[in-house]
Formats: C-alpha cells, sequence, structure tokens
C-alpha cells in the first residue's frame, strides 16, 4: 500500500517499504489502481463521500495475500472504519469486500515481527535515533514495542528516549487545520521533546504525524533529521 | 467571543499563567493516576465489570429506574421526575419555598452545574453557597468551572488568595486580612467561612455519584467532608440524580470505589463516601427529595453508538490526559463537562451555538478511552458525531467544506485522478517551495504554513517504480 501522502509528498517511505520487502524475500506488488484508504474523510464526519474511496481500495486489493502499509492509521482504517462506510454505503457486495480484505492489511511493523517472523532485518544505521510511537500505531493497532524490536536490531543505532513519548504531536489530519492553534501548541512540545532527546534522527510509523513534527523542525532550522521507520530499516538514507 | 471551540481555544492558548497552571497540574495527576492504577492486579477486569455494570443498566433504563423509584419511596424520600433542567429547577424551587427557607448549602454536583441550578435559583431569590472548596473559588469569584473535579485547576494559589481577601466578606465571613497563600491558612479560611453557613441551613442540595436500585440508597464521593456536612446537618435534603446514575445492587458499588478514586484522584481510598437510603427518624435529614432528571440523556439512550456515553462516572481522567485540554483548559469547552467526555457529551445534550465543533476539539489520539475507567469508545463518538455534524449541514445549502471534501473524495477514489492531484501539488510546491521547502501559502493552506513547512516534491513513487522496471 502507497499510501496517498506516499504518493503525494512522502514518496520515499513507500520506496523504502519496496526495498525492505524485497529484501527480505517477500515478492511485492504495487496494484496500480490503488489510491487512499479514506480515513480523512471518515475523520471528518464524510462518510458519503468516504465510499468510492473504501469500494476502490477494496477494488484495488482484492486477491492480494497480505497488504503491507507503512502506516498505522491507513491500517487503523482499513480495520475499524471501512466497515463503517460499508454499512453507511447500503452495499452488501462492499461490506463483503471489506471483510475479506480487511484481516489481511498489516502495519509494517506487525507484518515483519509478526507475519515474516523478523526483529533483524539486517540494516545497518549508525545514528542516534529517538523513535515516536503514534496514537494509532500504539493505540488502534496495537503495534506495541515491535518498532523499538525492529530498531534495537539495527547495526550502530543508539534508540534515545523521548520524554512523553506516548503523547499525540497534534497532526491529527484535518485537526491540524481546523484547531490549528492546538496542533501547533502540542506539536511545539513535541519537537522540543525531540531536540532535548539529543537524538540526530526522529523516527515514526506515519508519514502524516513526521510531516507535521518535520514542518515544525524546518520553521526551526532544526538539525534533526526525521525519517519513516521504514528509510531506517532499509537502510536507506544518511543524515 | 466567535462561537467556537477553536477561537475559544485560541484565548486560552494565549494565555502563559493558564497554560502553567494547567501543564504543571494535568501533568501530576496523570502521573500518579497511572501509579495508583499499576498497583492494581486486575485492573483491567474492574474496567470490564464497571462496563458491564452500566450497560447492563442502560440495556433495560425504565425498569431499574421503577426498581429505584419503588426502593426510595419505600424508604421515606420523595421521587419526582424532570424532563428538563426547567422542570428540575421548579422542583428545587418548590421545595426550598415551603420549608421557608432563603438559601441552600451544595454538595459538588455537576448535574446541578448542568442545569444552570444556582442561577434558577437566585432568579427565585434564594441564595445556594458551594461548600466545596474549588466550587466556593469558582462562586467567589464569578468564574466558571474549568475541570469535572478540579474546577478551579487554571487558578494557582496566589490567585486563590487574592479571591479569598476581595471576595468572601460580600457572601459571608471575610477571609483574615493577613492572610498567605500557604495551603492551611486557605483552608482554614474556607473552613472558618462554610462552618456557618454549614450551621444555619435549613435546606441542602447535592447530586448523587451512584442511585443504587435495590437499596434505594443515593451516594455522594467527596474528599472534603463538606459533602457530609451537607447531607447530614439541613432537615431537607434534595438531591438531583442523572437517569444514568442507577447502578443494580448495592455490591455493584464495589467495583466503582475502586476505579473511581484511582481514576479521579489517584487516590488508593476515597476519603468521605456518604451513601443515605430515604430517612430516618432523628439521623440526618428529615425530609428526602430525589429529582431524576433526563436532560437528553434519553436521546444518548436510543443512540446504540453514542449511548456508551452514558456509562460515564465523571472521574475526569480523560481531561487529565487528554493533550487538548492540557493545553486549552475547561473554558474553551464552554460547558460543564469540558474535556474528552464534554466533546461527547455537550453536543448530545444541549445544542448552543459552536457545540457543533466539541465533536471536532480532538485528535483523536485514544488516550482518553485508554485510561476511562468504564471503557467509553470516546474516539469512535467523536467520529459518530462528526458525521452527524456533517449530516445536519447536508438538509443547509451550499456548503464550500462539502464541496471540497466531495472533491477530494472523488480524487482519491482514482489513481489517475490522484496522479493529477499530484502533479499539481507537485508544480505548485515548486513555485512556492524554497530550498527544499515551502514556508508560506495563502488561505485556507496558511492555517498548515503560519507554524509548519511543507516539503517540496521529490520524484513521485510510481515513477520511480516505472524506472526501476525499466532498469532491470
Amino acid at each position: 500500500m502507497i499510501t496517498c501522502l506516499g504518493e503525494t509528498v512522502a514518496p520515499r517511505v513507500p520506496r523504502a517499504t519496496v526495498r525492505l520487502l524485497e529484501r527480505l524475500g517477500c515478492e511485492v506488488t504495487v496494484p496500480p489502481s490503488q489510491a487512499c484508504c479514506g480515513q480523512m474523510h471518515v475523520n471528518s464526519g464524510y462518510l458519503d463521500e468516504a465510499v468510492p474511496v473504501v469500494r476502490n481500495f477494496t477494488d484495488a486489493f482484492a486477491g492480494a495475500d497480505h497488504v503491507v502499509a507503512p502506516s498505522g492509521s491507513c491500517v487503523g482504517s482499513v480495520r475499524h472504519q471501512h466497515r463503517l462506510v460499508a454499512a453507511r454505503s447500503g452495499d452488501p457486495a462492499l461490506a463483503k469486500a471489506v471483510d475479506e480484505v480487511a484481516p489481511r492489511v498489516w502495519e509494517l511493523s506487525e507484518f515483519l515481527v509478526d507475519v515474516l517472523g523478523v526483529t533483524d532485518v539486517g540494516a545497518a544505521f549508525p545514528h542516534r535515533v529517538t523513535y515516536h510511537p503514534t496514537c494509532h500505531s500504539l493505540r488502534l493497532v496495537g503495534v506495541g514495542d515491535r518498532p523499538r524490536r525492529l530498531l534495537e536490531a539495527v547495526r550502530g543505532l543508539e534508540l534515545v528516549d523521548l520524554a512523553g513519548a506516548d503523547e499525540c504531536c497534534g497532526f491529527g489530519g484535518t485537526f491540524a487545520l481546523k484547531n490549528f492553534g492546538v496542533s501547533t501548541a502540542m506539536g511545539l512540545d513535541k519537537v522540543a521533546a525531540v531536540s532535548a532527546s539529543g537524538a540526530e534522527v526522529l523516527t515514526a510509523g506515519d508519514a502524516s504525524c513526521l510531516l507535521h513534527m518535520w514542518g515544525l523542525l524546518s520553521r526551526q532550522n532544526s538539525p534533526v533529521r526525521v525519517m519513516h521507520l521504514a528509510e531506517i530499516l532499509a537502510g536507506e538514507g544518511t543524515p | 467571543m466567535k462561537p467556537g471551540f477553536p477561537e475559544a481555544a485560541a484565548s486560552a492558548l494565549a494565555d502563559a499563567q493558564l497554560r502553567a497552571n494547567l501543564g504543571r497540574v494535568t501533568t501530576a495527576i496523570r502521573s500518579k493516576r497511572a501509579g495508583a492504577v499499576a498497583e492494581v492486579d486486575q485492573w483491567d477486569e474492574l474496567v470490564a465489570a464497571g462496563r458491564t455494570i452500566k450497560d447492563r443498566v442502560l440495556a433495560d433504563l425504565p425498569t431499574w429506574l421503577e426498581t429505584l423509584e419503588m426502593s426510595l419511596v419505600r424508604n421515606g424520600a420523595t421521587v419526582h421526575w424532570a424532563e428538563d433542567a426547567e422542570a428540575a429547577n421548579r422542583v428545587v424551587v418548590e421545595v426550598v419555598r415551603s420549608k421557608g427557607a432563603d438559601e441552600v448549602v451544595k454538595v459538588k454536583s455537576m448535574t446541578t452545574q448542568e442545569i444552570g441550578l444556582n442561577e434558577a435559583l437566585a432568579r427565585s431569590g434564594i441564595a445556594a453557597w458551594e461548600t466545596d472548596l474549588a466550587e466556593l473559588i469558582i462562586q467567589l469569584s464569578d468564574d466558571e468551572p474549568s475541570h469535572i473535579l478540579v474546577p478551579a485547576i487554571h487558578r494557582n494559589r496566589a490567585e486563590i488568595r487574592d479571591i479569598f481577601l476581595a471576595r468572601m466578606h460580600e457572601a459571608g465571613r471575610p477571609a483574615p486580612p493577613d492572610l498567605t497563600d500557604s495551603p492551611a491558612q486557605l483552608a482554614e479560611a474556607a473552613r472558618l467561612h462554610l462552618r456557618e453557613k454549614f450551621l444555619r441551613a435549613e435546606v441542602a442540595v447535592s447530586g448523587a455519584n451512584f442511585a443504587v436500585a435495590d437499596t434505594g440508597s443515593l451516594v455522594v464521593v467527596e474528599s472534603e467532608g463538606n459533602g457530609r456536612m451537607c447531607l447530614t446537618l439541613p432537615q431537607t435534603l434534595i438531591s438531583v440524580v442523572g437517569i444514568e446514575k442507577v447502578v443494580p445492587r448495592w455490591g455493584d458499588l464495589s467495583v466503582f470505589f475502586r476505579t473511581l478514586a484511582r481514576s479521579s484522584t489517584a487516590e488508593r481510598m476515597n476519603p468521605y463516601t456518604s451513601t443515605w437510603s430515604g430517612v430516618h427518624p432523628g439521623d440526618g435529614p428529615q425530609e428526602v427529595h430525589v429529582i431524576l432528571l433526563d436532560n437528553g440523556r434519553s436521546d444518548v439512550l436510543a443512540d446504540p453508538v453514542a449511548r456508551p456515553t452514558l456509562r460515564c462516572i465523571r472521574c475526569s481522567a480523560c481531561l487529565n490526559v487528554c493533550p487538548v485540554y492540557e493545553r486549552t483548559g475547561g473554558h474553551a469547552y464552554r460547558s460543564v463537562y469540558p474535556g474528552p467526555i464534554g466533546a461527547i457529551l455537550t453536543p448530545q445534550i444541549r445544542a448552543h451555538p459552536g457545540d457543533d465543533t466539541l465533536p471536532f476539539a480532538s485528535t483523536l489520539c485514544g488516550a482518553c478511552q485508554e485510561v476511562c475507567p468504564v471503557d467509553i469508545p470516546i474516539p469512535d463518538i467523536l467520529v459518530h458525531l462528526r458525521t452527524r455534524v456533517v449530516d445536519h449541514r447536508r438538509h443547509g445549502g451550499p456548503d464550500p467544506e462539502r464541496m471540497l471534501f466531495g472533491f477530494m473524495g472523488w480524487m482519491l477514489a482514482d489513481r489517475r485522478r490522484l496522479a493529477a492531484g499530484r502533479r499539481m501539488l507537485s508544480a505548485g510546491s515548486r513555485v512556492w517551495g524554497r530550498k527544499g521547502r515551502v514556508r508560506r501559502l495563502p488561505p485556507p493552506l496558511s492555517a498548515w504554513t503560519n507554524s509548519r513547512d511543507l516539503p517540496v516534491a521529490e520524484q513521485p513513487f510510481r515513477r520511480w517504480l516505472e524506472e526501476r522496471a525499466d532498469g532491470s
């Protein structure tokens, strides 16, 4: 799954995901008709408008053994919200398609640890890294310590603690626009904790939260680099 | 002030003192709660038990309410049913007048704040004295509560000292002129001020944390003992109780007594737990009135998705853990119920202008549900209520936001249209971008770029994929 952010503002994330999975021996296909999971629409209250988005999603991924997404929030949306959208559509075929696809959708760290059974993916990254467990990965999907275990197995990587790690970064989708003042206040506290951690690199499992924190760090001309978990595990990029 | 959460939040964000007070207190209480909960081996089972008890009641609420009424009447209490705030306030005024009283002492009660009882009493010439320390601070300063459990959380000790010195004499015994901001002195000033009211008042008004159907008992859980004074000294007691407060059996309380204290004050055991079952000759109030209040709760009950809202036991753990509440405080929610629970409860039980912004006052981070002692799926209910807001607007005229989401949905449902959108975005980012980042965009996207950069587009993923396929 490329994710709509991977298509638009964060192409390195799906790129790294493909490289990583191929290195681990997976046969990766990228269904060309995919576009978006519809999370933004559902979370903003636009269920009718989400119906064609979800329909396109289930059509695109029908028949895949496993669908892997480098995003906890997209996976959370597929598992928890697609059924709502299908119910709204009143289309039993869509409901059936959702029930077929959703259980085969995995967040990246889940797929690596639970399905492939690896924690050492063979990556090297000799840098000080801090990890922000994004809210939907943590609470909606329940990835637990999988990302930390994956990072700890990376050669040369020094994982440093992030104060208040499990607090939200303030992104929240359209919240970042509708409540930009609160969103920014939350984000500034988050990036202050990132800077105080002494890390060279901030990582997380969601391109959306990373985009928010990158935006704030970039505005501060911070030297902290922002990389998706997949980029580090793929052994790509150096700060 | 404009009618909405974002605008109210903006002024709160600008108040450095408020943010400092809130940040300090919520951080402290958050870690204390986590410690108190971690001591309990079977916390998750207790939460599940509380949820089950509440759901059992909500599944058959009329029956349990009738059982409660029968038990209360058997115990000598008088039961009144109030459909809304006005009806409940009317009953209180009538009872107070029938006793020839012109004042009441009050136990801290969210329900009586919800219905604006103090204001209704004032209009009828009856003084209502808040006796909880924090509620006293709020009342003396003509302020509004900003937290369910700690209504004066936005005030620090120095501010409280100033309020006592400036205002206490207007309401009764004045504060000593040499009052400092030491907690012991502040508490002593309040104690002396309140004592004359406890000893004088003939009528008390309370809410109830729980109403036990089988024994006809009401329960008030508090920390200061002021509630115990109100519940035992005056000869007439009026309790305003939301209909969702009923629990089936006396034994059910054991679950909530264990989860409520640890969730709200991080205490192992609540300091003052008062229970009373009707009238006992020569002991406590000799006239007990119970007003069972609906005020929109039946509508919540009728909605299966939103129904778990009524499980709430008002512990306020969700406020303390909420990153939005921590930054804005309670006043931004402009309801006696602030924070995550307020964001779902307020828009369901009233419809003031701007209340439709409340379900959007959340990042859906889920920290609230994680700490909820009755496992209310607050994020799911927020999304449900957002859908309700949007659906309600569908009946109105053309709406720019809906048109935008309609367009975005159309674009995000097809890869070619998404590719076209990506090309536009990437062209725009090259026009606006400098050194790999976009620093300023016109409205409405300025809501992002006022504080945050955007990256300039890189090589699209699909092109990389194609080039790689060509190369291999």
